[in-house]
C-alpha cells in the first residue's frame, strides 16, 4: 500500500511555494556556494596558466581548444568545461543529489516535512528540480567565469569554429549558453541516480560517494573498447558531445541523443526512487 | 466524505499492528481518543508507543488493522487529516544553518493548504506563543534543546489545529519551561483542541490529562478516563511503627496480609473491608505505636508499574 495519497487539485501558487523554499534553502547553504566558487576556479586557473606560460600550444595538443585560448579569450570556457565534465562537475552533482532525501533524513527534518503534509512524490520532484537548478548554476558559472577571465587576460573577438568559419561575438555567446545547457542536461542522469540512492540511506555522504563512484565507473567502462556495444547506453557517453556546438551550422545531433539518453535514466531511476520512497517506513 | 466515519474520536485504531519480521512492536491495539480530551499515552521504552505514533501520522506502514485520524482513514487520506494535525515526534528536528523563523517558514511552505499571504503573520504568532520571538532570527545550531523543543511546538501551531500529537513535549525543559508547556496545553485544550501526549513522566500526565492509555510490550493494557482509572478495587495500607511484629499480628487478625518493608509495613486492602479509623483503633489498643498511617488508592505510578512490570526496563 502506498503511503502517498493521490494529490487533490490545488491552487498552483501553493505548490510553487515549496519549490521556492527548496531553491532558497539550496542556495543559502555555504556548501552550494563553496562548490560554485570552486567550479569558477577551473577557468580562472586555466586562463592564468595559459597566460603565464607564454608559449603557444601547437594545434591538437593538450585539452581541446587550448591552442585557441591565447588568441581568443572566449575559448577559455570551452576548455574549462572539457576539464570539468569528466569528474569535477559530476562530483558536485553527486553531492547535491545524494543529499536530497538522505540529508533530510539525517537532520530529522524529513518526518516534519512529510507531516506538513507534503506528498512524498512532490518532495522527490522538488528535490530533483533543485538538482536541476544547481546543474544550470554550475555550468553557467563555469562558462560565465570563462568569459570574464578570458576577456581580462586575452583578446576577445569573432570566433573561428572547428569547421573554419568565423562567427561574430553574439553568435559565440549564444553557443556558450548552449554548451552550458547541454552539460546541465548531461548531469541530470547522474542527478536521478543520486536521488534514487538518496532514498536508500540516511547517511548523505554514503549516497554522494555511491553516486560519484557510479558516474566514474561509467566513464571507465566507456573507455574499454572490449565492451563497445554497451557504450551508447552509458549515461556518460555523450558528455563531450557539446563540441558539436562549435561547428557550423549548429549541430544538435549529440544534443538530442544526449537528451533522450538522460531522459531514459531519469525515467528509470526516477521510478525506482518513487517506488522505494513512497512505500518505505520513515524511521528517521 | 465517504471515508469519514462519525468522528467522535480524534484518533481511533482497530486491531492496529506493526511487525518487524517476527516481532510485533504493536500488537492489535484499539485506541480511542475522545475529541477534546487531553489523552496521555504511557508506556516503558520499547512498548510500541513510537511505532504507534508513526503509523498514526502516515510515516510508517501499517502491518494490520485500521487507523482513523480525525475520522479519516490513514494513510489513504493523510492529505485530509494531517493539515489539521500538529505534531512533535521523536524530538525536534531543524535545519541548523538557518534561523528558527526560516525553519518555520520552510515547514509552512511544504503545506499546500497554507496561505502564503498569512505566512509571516502566522509564524510570528506561533513564535510569540512559545516565547521565542527574541531568538527567532538566530540560527538553530545555537539553540538549546529547550528552545528547539519550543520551536517544534511553534511548528505544530502554525495552523489552527484540531489535534496535537506531542511525543515527550517536556523533554529537556527546565521546571519553568515544563510549567509553560503545561499552561499552553491547558489553554489550547480549553479552546477545544484534542491532545495526544506520549510521556514517561507520570506526574506530568496526572496533572494535565483527562484520559489515559498504557502500553506494555505492544499491547494496550489500560485505557479510559482518569476518573475511571483512579477507581480502584484495592487500597494500599502503609504504616510506620517500631512494633512491627505486633502490627502484623493485629492486621492478620483483621484478615489483612501485611509485609514488613524496611521501615514500613505495607498491605493491600480490598476497598470497603474496613474503615481506616477502625484499623488505627485496633492497633492502638494492641499498644502498637503509630508513627504514620495511610490507607489510600494506589497512585498512578504504582498502577503503572503493576501494569507494565517493575521499573522502566526496555522491553525485548
Amino acid at each position: 500500500m502506498s503511503l502517498d495519497s493521490s494529490p487533490k487539485p490545488s491552487v498552483a501558487f501553493a505548490h510553487f511555494e515549496f519549490v521556492k523554499s527548496e531553491l532558497s534553502l539550496l542556495f543559502t547553504r555555504r556548501r552550494t556556494w563553496a562548490m560554485l566558487f570552486t567550479i569558477s576556479l577551473i577557468p580562472i586557473f586555466l586562463a592564468i596558466a595559459v597566460s603565464l606560460s607564454g608559449s603557444t600550444v601547437p594545434p591538437g595538443e593538450g585539452p581541446p581548444f587550448l591552442d585557441r585560448v591565447s588568441q581568443n579569450g572566449l575559448f577559455v570556457g570551452f576548455t574549462a568545461m572539457v576539464l570539468a565534465i569528466p569528474f569535477f562537475l559530476p562530483l558536485t552533482m553527486a553531492v547535491v543529489s545524494g543529499d536530497t532525501i538522505a540529508g533530510e533524513a539525517n537532520t530529522g527534518t524529513l518526518r516534519y516535512l512529510l507531516i506538513s503534509p507534503l506528498s512524498r512524490a512532490k518532495l522527490l520532484l522538488v528535490k530533483f528540480i533543485g538538482a536541476g537548478a544547481f546543474a544550470l548554476a554550475a555550468t553557467f558559472t563555469l562558462m560565465l567565469t570563462g568569459i570574464i577571465i578570458g576577456s581580462i587576460l586575452f583578446p576577445i573577438g569573432p570566433v573561428t569554429l572547428l569547421s573554419g568559419e568565423v562567427i561574430p561575438i553574439p553568435d559565440a555567446l549564444l553557443r556558450i549558453a548552449l554548451v552550458a545547457i547541454y552539460v546541465s542536461i548531461s548531469l541530470m542522469g547522474v542527478a536521478a541516480i543520486g536521488l534514487f540512492i538518496s532514498t536508500l540511506t540516511v547517511v548523505p555522504v554514503g549516497a554522494m560517494a555511491a553516486t560519484v563512484i557510479l558516474s566514474t565507473v561509467s566513464q571507465i567502462l566507456g573507455s574499454l573498447p572490449q565492451i563497445e556495444v554497451i557504450h551508447p547506453y552509458l549515461p556518460t557517453y555523450y558528455w563531450l558531445g557539446f563540441a558539436d556546438f562549435l561547428r557550423s551550422p549548429l549541430d544538435f545531433t549529440s544534443f538530442t541523443s544526449n537528451l533522450l539518453l538522460q531522459l531514459g535514466y531519469i525515467l528509470i531511476f526516477g521510478s525506482f526512487a518513487y517506488s522505494k520512497f513512497t512505500t518505505k517506513d520513515v524511521l528517521s | 466524505m465517504a471515508s469519514s466515519i462519525a468522528a467522535e474520536y480524534a484518533i481511533e485504531t482497530r486491531g492496529l499492528s506493526k511487525s518487524f519480521g517476527s516481532h510485533n512492536a504493536v500488537d492489535g491495539i484499539d485506541l480511542r481518543v475522545p475529541r477534546g480530551s487531553v489523552f496521555g499515552f504511557l508506556g516503558p521504552n520499547g512498548s510500541g508507543k513510537t511505532s504507534t505514533i508513526r503509523m498514526l501520522l502516515g510515516l510508517s506502514n501499517i502491518s494490520a488493522g485500521e487507523v482513523y485520524l480525525l475520522g479519516h482513514r490513514m494513510p489513504d487520506h493523510l492529505d485530509l487529516a494531517l493539515p489539521r494535525v500538529g505534531a512533535l515526534v521523536e524530538g525536534p528536528a531543524f535545519y541548523p544553518f538557518i534561523s528558527g523563523r526560516r525553519n518555520l517558514i520552510r515547514f509552512d511552505s511544504a503545506n499546500k493548504n497554507a496561505d502564503p499571504k498569512t505566512r509571516d503573520e502566522r509564524v510570528d504568532r506561533a513564535l510569540a506563543r512559545v516565547g521565542l520571538t527574541a531568538a527567532a532570527k538566530k540560527k538553530v545550531h545555537a539553540y538549546s534543546l529547550g528552545m528547539k523543543q519550543r520551536l517544534a511546538i511553534a511548528n505544530a501551531l502554525l495552523q489552527p489545529r484540531e489535534l496535537l500529537v506531542l511525543d515527550e513535549p517536556t523533554n529537556g525543559l527546565d521546571p519553568q519551561g515544563t510549567r509553560e508547556i503545561r499552561n499552553l496545553v491547558r489553554t489550547l485544550a480549553s479552546e477545544g483542541i484534542t491532545f495526544f501526549i506520549s510521556s514517561h513522566l507520570l506526574v506530568e500526565i496526572e496533572q494535565i490529562c483527562t484520559h489515559l492509555a498504557v502500553m506494555s510490550q505492544g499491547k494496550l493494557v489500560e485505557q479510559g478516563s482518569l476518573e475511571e482509572l483512579s477507581k480502584s478495587e484495592t487500597l494500599v495500607l502503609t504504616l510506620q511503627t517500631d512494633q512491627k511484629q505486633g502490627a502484623i499480628k493485629v492486621l492478620r487478625d483483621l484478615k489483612i496480609k501485611a509485609k514488613a518493608h524496611q521501615s514500613e509495613i505495607v498491605a493491600v486492602v480490598p476497598r470497603g473491608l474496613i474503615e481506616p479509623e477502625e484499623i488505627v483503633r485496633k492497633l492502638t489498643r494492641a499498644k502498637v505505636g503509630i508513627k504514620s498511617f495511610s490507607l489510600l488508592a494506589p497512585t498512578l505510578e504504582e498502577r503503572f508499574v503493576s501494569l507494565t512490570g517493575e521499573g522502566f526496563d526496555v522491553a525485548r
